[in-house]
């Protein structure tokens, strides 16, 4: 997963409502529209899934292997239940498209992508220099999250 | 005490840069002020009634001279002469325009400071004994483990957006001096049967409008699993905490709507799975902490002091605490001059505290939660020496834990939140206590006042709390009884109908008259309370 550049005009590809403004991912993005978590979990065939903050991210966990793409939905930038969902996901070894969606702003970018999302639809378009600047953010880190990122810990002690 | 090395630095440099193209980006309307504002929180800036108001993080309370003189420096290039001592160990500027808060933050940078997580719904600065590293009774120094902490909790991905803030205490003796089990996460760090050290959780504790005592759901964490437990209490946190009412989203609400048992059982089940995910920091990392703290170079001296000099004697009585080696003590420095504001220090009575340090502490100072300041490590033959100089610059106030060292919140001066004053109660009770001579007869006398429900003046956990409300747009207090924070904790009781500004003082004066008249020996305010309950008191001042 991830590499640092990434795909900005993915989104005029135009295969989801979304509009995906930030892309670390080198697959063809997936063409299917999203479901909710209880449409997915009902009906098997649904490869892409759209989470709410209220839902239990782990209620996907018996279908990641036919999940292409999992959107993660902040109605308000506020509500970080979307960032535990993500790492949830990564944990579980899903290595799909984990997308942004919603009040995604320049500020929760460096967060959200240490968290495990690959994809970003902002709800509004975002300054492309302030967003690279804004991924850049951290050279180090200090937890051990979804990114792999070798710890500030870790290289102490290499 | 820590010392940043590199990348420690770089983080703090690196939130400085982000933290300069945020201010940009809102002066440039990249930024609407409520994108700002939570970014800006997080930064420890708020807007108070007047002017915006910066709050320094001060990491478990430690902090050396170099640090202090700054902080000193910054109240008189920035603010109007002064700083105040927070309830939570941190320092905050009341008058901070917010075109210097990056300059104040860079200046901060170059000693190893910053207001990262000052405030903001995220894991705010870990706060711990103001002994640690130097009382007699304590099991370990608890500052290397709220340092891996620190570490672990500074630009957390997963908790940036809690549900609302989230407070931890780290304490290492039975002695609760840091009101642990008020705090979102209390962890003592205590010695199990096979003489392993470990940390037990409490969790689930606060004020505010809803005060709780957390319970304890963990026993013994060992300590090559101690960030990974606390990963999973705050994730359960982070997913199941409630967000649709900001005065039920702090923790201690959503431990007591599922239970300790049921909150518990799911921070288990997620730790459980966490343990496999790598999160803990390499064991060696906490052995490289350890030496940070390590004890200076004590010498043995004298044992005792001259007490000639009475004033000099009281001081000692009251404002020293028993330190591990024999030939020292820890000096409290009160931030409690009578008729003064509690918790507040000039900028040049912060540098002669600093100077102080360096001379006689090991360069070393701490803040404590009742908003004093400690010397740490004194030798007991420089305490005349010491206590001279303090009493020149009017710091010498020898009221430790007595009436007049009162917790009082900013209140009505300054927040934008309060409903009544808190500051000139305080200074008007300590000045009649002060007057009648009575300080020194009540002894042991626990008084916290907080200017709206939010608590912050710890009005919970007074021996005597007083809470300021709005009723029908004049100033109403609260009178509480038989609250506190340590070991013993409990939640204070209030006696009855409100009272007026003088009715309230007047109301304190009773309860103390009560509390003489039925003392039994050795008692302490709340001790007395405890064996006689309410109704004495009560009926003293409402009558039968």
């Amino acid at each position: 997963m991830g590499n640092d550049s990434f795909d900005s005009e993915a989104g005029s590809l135009g295969v989801s409502p979304d509009e995906v403004q930030f892309r670390f991912r080198d697959d063809e993005v997936a063409d299917h529209g999203t479901v909710t978590v209880d449409a997915c979990c009902d009906q098997t065939n649904a490869t892409a899934v759209r989470i709410e903050p209220g839902d239990d991210a782990r209620a996907l966990l018996p279908f990641l292997d036919r999940l292409a793409l999992v959107e993660v939905n902040f109605p308000t930038f506020g509500d970080g239940r979307g960032y535990s969902a993500a790492r949830i996901l990564r944990e579980a070894g899903y290595t799909g498209e984990l997308r942004a969606v919603g009040d995604v702003l320049i500020d929760q970018l460096s967060h959200m992508r240490r968290c495990g999302f690959d994809a970003f639809a902002p709800d509004k378009r975002l300054d492309e220099e302030d967003a690279v600047k804004a991924f850049a953010t951290w050279d180090n880190v200090y937890q051990s999250a979804a990114d792999g990122r070798k710890t500030i810990q870790e290289l102490r002690h290499e | 005490m820590y010392k940043y090395d590199n990348y420690d630095q770089q983080m703090v440099d690196a939130r400085v840069e982000e933290f300069r193209g945020q201010a940009k980006r809102r002066l440039e309307g990249k930024l609407t002020e409520d994108q700002f504002k939570p970014l800006r929180l997080m930064n420890g800036l708020y807007l108070q009634l007047h002017a915006y108001m910066l709050r320094v993080a001060i990491p478990y309370g430690t902090l050396n001279s170099a640090q202090m003189s700054a902080l000193g420096d910054i109240a008189d290039k920035y603010d109007r002469g002064y700083g105040h001592f927070t309830t939570r160990q941190n320092i905050q500027y009341n008058w901070i325009k917010l075109e210097d808060a990056a300059d104040i933050l860079a200046d901060l940078s170059k000693v190893e400071m910053h207001a990262i997580q000052t405030s903001g719904n995220c894991i705010r600065n870990i706060s711990s004994d103001h002994f640690a590293g130097a009382t007699h009774d304590e099991l370990v120094d608890p500052r290397p483990y709220a340092e891996l902490l620190r570490q672990w909790s500074s630009f957390h991905p997963e908790f940036t957006y809690l549900p609302r803030k989230f407070k931890i205490a780290v304490i290492a003796a039975e002695k609760d001096r840091a009101a642990m089990r008020l705090h979102d996460i209390g962890i003592q760090i205590v010695k199990n049967d096979a003489g392993e050290i470990g940390a037990r959780f409490f969790v689930g504790g606060g004020m505010g409008r809803t005060p709780m005592i957390a319970p304890m759901i963990r026993d013994f964490v060992p300590l090559d699993q101690l960030v990974t437990y606390a990963e999973g209490c705050l994730r359960v946190y982070n997913r199941y905490g409630r967000r649709d009412n900001k005065y039920k989203a702090r923790i201690k609400i959503l431990v007591h709507e599922l239970g300790a048992e049921e909150y518990t059982r799911q921070v288990e089940e997620e730790f459980a799975h966490l343990l496999d995910q790598g999160v803990e920091p390499p064991r060696p990392e906490l052995e490289r902490l350890k030496p940070f703290f390590a004890d200076p170079p004590f010498e043995d001296g004298p044992k005792t002091v001259d007490r000639s000099d009475p004033d000099f004697a009281l001081w000692v009585d009251r404002n020293t605490h028993r330190h591990k080696h024999d030939s020292y003590v820890s000096a409290v420095i009160s931030l409690k001059p009578v008729g003064g504001i509690p918790g507040d220090a000039t900028g040049e009575q912060i540098r002669t505290m600093a100077r102080l340090a360096k001379q006689y502490s090991f360069d070393e100072l701490r803040v404590m939660h009742t908003q004093n300041i400690v010397l740490p490590h004194v030798k007991i033959a420089d305490l005349h020496a010491l206590w001279t100089e303090l009493d020149a610059a009017e710091l010498g106030a020898p009221n430790l834990d007595t009436i007049e060292d009162i917790i009082a919140c900013p209140g009505l001066d300054y927040c934008a939140l309060a409903n009544a004053r808190s500051i000139p109660l305080a200074q008007r009770i300590s000045e009649r206590f002060d007057k009648s001579g009575k300080t020194a007869e009540l002894g042991e006398l626990k008084l916290k006042i907080s200017g709206c429900i939010n608590a912050c003046g710890h009005h919970h956990a007074g021996h005597i709390g007083i809470l300021g409300v709005d009723k029908k747009g004049k100033e109403n207090y609260q009178l509480s009884l038989g609250g506190s924070e340590a070991e013993d904790v409990s939640l204070a009781k209030i006696t009855g109908p409100g009272f007026d500004e003088d009715g309230v003082i007047e109301a304190v004066e009773t309860v103390t008259d009560v509390y003489i008249a039925q003392r039994e020996d050795g008692e302490r305010f709340l001790d007395t309370y405890r064996r006689i309950g309410m109704s004495p008191f009560k009926e003293a001042l409402y009558g039968k």
